[in-house]
């Protein structure tokens, strides 16, 4: 009878017309500063976007504006096509909009299972003072790592006693079971390890061939290559382009993020369209 | 899916009883509480630490400082500290002697008023500090001192004095403060043993503690809000209203002993509750609630109150002069916090 709440995770629908997600002409400044000056940026179902570009160029005041984390002083955001406005976090989350920030938001001390299901834990009763189904949370978490092949010791282990990218995992799986449409991640492979950003990257990929919609803030062009759909350039708060990834290249992208060779705001929109 | 894949059990690793016993944060606390004891059943079991009365004594002492315990450590494992317990003690249990004493309140309207105000205090100290994001040691160290010179500065220009008595002839005969005072009967052979009510308080509190924290919610988000509060909001949890409901919780605990106190002796004093912060404090930490939040346990603060009872009298019992009763708990508190270092580092070295 749990099962709609339980295979949520599961489902990524196929987009249709409107994007799944969008911002449209979205700005914000500190000071004086523009971080993020009139960005226009569709995210179609089932699209890996990989977000890239130099320090300061934008890539994370963008993620935390559609993670409902800061609000766009100009511009807005769409969700099939529908105006919506993400006052907090959580008013991103009620719409299936999920993000592993790069500090992981891991509570050290709690198990796996406790930090799995903290804020939205299953309970008889209702509300703060209701009665936890610690039993029901532990076989949900053994189940969810199980689907994503996540390797851990125990599930009753304390999070801070996991490796750099079990801990990532921990956080990417907690975002996938909650997160029903569209998964953020920021630099989810930096301070990783080869091996385990190799787990992590092979997670991800899982993850989009289950059609699940990601935006992936990277460094590193080796991932964003590997992983993404297509590639979204930022520069000095501006949108420099967005190329197919199966139609550029390392060193045209490189370009890009230098300001060597910008595309035209108009042609980047359109590509959107076409992915 | 894959065949190499592991049984599905594994991801829950059987642990030997011992280790998962030495792995629960109030493992110190019940080494301590055994240790502490069978030291003074050893030196003091003769002269009636081990007697029925004895244990009535120990556990009323440990129940006072227990009631705040409770309270005070899911304070400490969101965090937050509340440093103004001890000065609220003083603060509430004269609103209670002023308020029957001085204007002839019912009993019960002045422990409601008492209540209404450390409430409000407690509102007021959290709402502070998740507003301002200081540290509420700091924070909460300013109302330790406002509370108290308040209560003495405003006792005295209402009555003159600094103490409050003869609360006997209003409580006597009153039923709603047998609450506060009345002695819970155990039948112990032919006679009755008398335990002083605050001790079910305790228990009760102590218990409503533990299953706050281990069985809801609520619980989860007071960890979470101590272990990360960043984490913990980003994922969902009222970190600010947990905490803030925390220390009006802290601080309607430090009423209710002033109302046990204030009611039992009969009278109100200005300076009562000093130091209890710090009582409380050395609770949890023996009961192995770390300084930092995160972690702990009410059981453990709950075996740290019971450590705490026992140390007073049993120094008493044994017929050590009592002003060497802070001598031995500054030991206690050191001996506590080394011993639960010590084991949690273990613990987490010898797993595989």
């Amino acid at each position: 009878m749990d099962d709609g709440a339980v295979s949520r995770a599961a489902t990524a629908e196929a987009g249709a017309a409107p994007p799944l997600l969008a911002a449209r002409g979205v700005s914000k400044a500190y000071g004086g500063v523009h971080a993020v000056e009139d960005v226009t940026l569709e995210f179609p179902a089932g699209t890996v976007t990989a977000v890239v570009g130099d320090n300061g160029a934008g890539k994370t005041t963008l993620i935390k504006i559609l993670a409902g984390v800061i609000q766009p002083d100009e511009g807005h955001l769409e969700v099939d096509g529908r105006a919506v406005r993400f006052p907090t976090p959580a008013a991103a989350r009620a719409i299936g909009i999920e993000t592993v920030h790069q500090d992981l938001s891991l509570a050290d001390h709690r198990d796996v299972v406790e930090n799995l299901f903290i804020g939205r834990e299953v309970a008889r009763g209702s509300g703060p003072m209701g009665l936890l189904d610690k039993r029901r949370m532990q076989q949900e978490t053994i189940r969810v790592l199980d689907e994503l092949n996540v390797m851990i010791p125990s599930v009753r282990q304390q999070v801070r006693r996991l490796s750099g990218g079990q801990r990532q995992a921990i956080a990417i799986g907690r975002a996938v079971h909650w997160g029903s449409r569209i998964l953020i991640m920021d630099e989810p492979m930096a301070a990783l390890g080869l091996q385990e950003a190799k787990r992590v990257s092979e997670l991800v990929a899982a993850l989009a061939a289950r059609g699940l919609t990601q935006i992936i803030v990277s460094h590193n062009l080796d991932h964003v290559f590997r992983l993404s759909t297509r590639i979204a350039v930022m520069r000095l708060g501006r949108l420099a382009g967005l190329r197919e990834t199966e139609r550029t290249n390392h060193e045209e992208i490189v370009r890009m993020v230098a300001g060597l060779a910008s595309a035209p705001a108009a042609e980047s929109r359109h590509g959107a369209a076409a992915g | 899916m894959s065949k190499a894949q592991a049984p599905a059990p594994e991801r829950v690793r059987r642990v030997s009883p011992l280790r998962g016993l030495i792995t629960r944060p109030e493992f110190g606390a019940i080494v301590g509480t055994t240790a502490v004891f069978l030291i003074f059943s050893a030196i003091a079991g003769g002269s009636g630490f081990l007697s029925v009365l004895g244990a009535a004594n120990f556990l009323e002492v440990a129940a006072q400082v227990g009631i705040i315990g409770s309270a005070v450590s899911l304070l400490m494992i969101a965090g937050e500290f509340d440093l103004s317990v001890g000065s609220m003690v003083g603060a509430a249990g004269m609103i209670v002697a002023l308020g029957i004493a001085q204007f002839g309140l019912p009993p019960v309207a002045a422990v409601a008023l008492a209540f209404v105000f450390a409430l409000f205090v407690g509102w007021l100290n959290g709402t502070v500090v998740v507003r301002t994001g200081l540290p509420s040691f700091i924070v909460t160290l300013g109302s330790l001192f406002i509370l108290r010179g308040a209560t003495i500065g405003l006792t005295r220009f209402v009555t003159g004095r600094t103490q409050v008595g003869g609360l006997d002839e209003f409580t006597r005969s009153d039923p709603f403060s047998q609450l506060f005072t009345a002695f819970v009967g155990i039948p112990q052979g032919t006679a009755t043993a008398q335990f002083k009510v605050a001790i079910v308080w305790w228990i009760g509190l102590a218990l409503l503690a533990t299953f706050i924290l281990l069985r809801t919610p609520f619980g989860n988000w007071i960890f979470g809000a101590g272990g990360s509060a960043v984490a913990a909001r980003n994922v969902g949890v009222p970190v600010a209203r947990v905490k803030v409901l925390l220390f009006m919780a802290t601080a309607a605990s430090a009423a209710l002993l002033a109302c046990i106190q204030v009611l039992s002796v009969g009278s109100g004093d200005v300076l009562r509750g000093g130091q209890k912060e710090f009582e409380a404090i050395i609770t949890a930490v023996i009961g192995g609630t770390i300084l930092t939040g995160g972690y702990g346990s009410a059981i453990g603060t709950t075996l740290g109150a019971l450590t705490l009872g026992m140390t007073q009298m049993g120094i008493i019992f044994a017929g050590i002069p009592a002003d060497w009763y802070q001598f031995v708990l500054g030991g206690l508190l050191l001996a506590a916090v080394f011993v639960n270092d010590w084991v949690r580092r273990r613990a987490s070295e010898t797993r595989r």
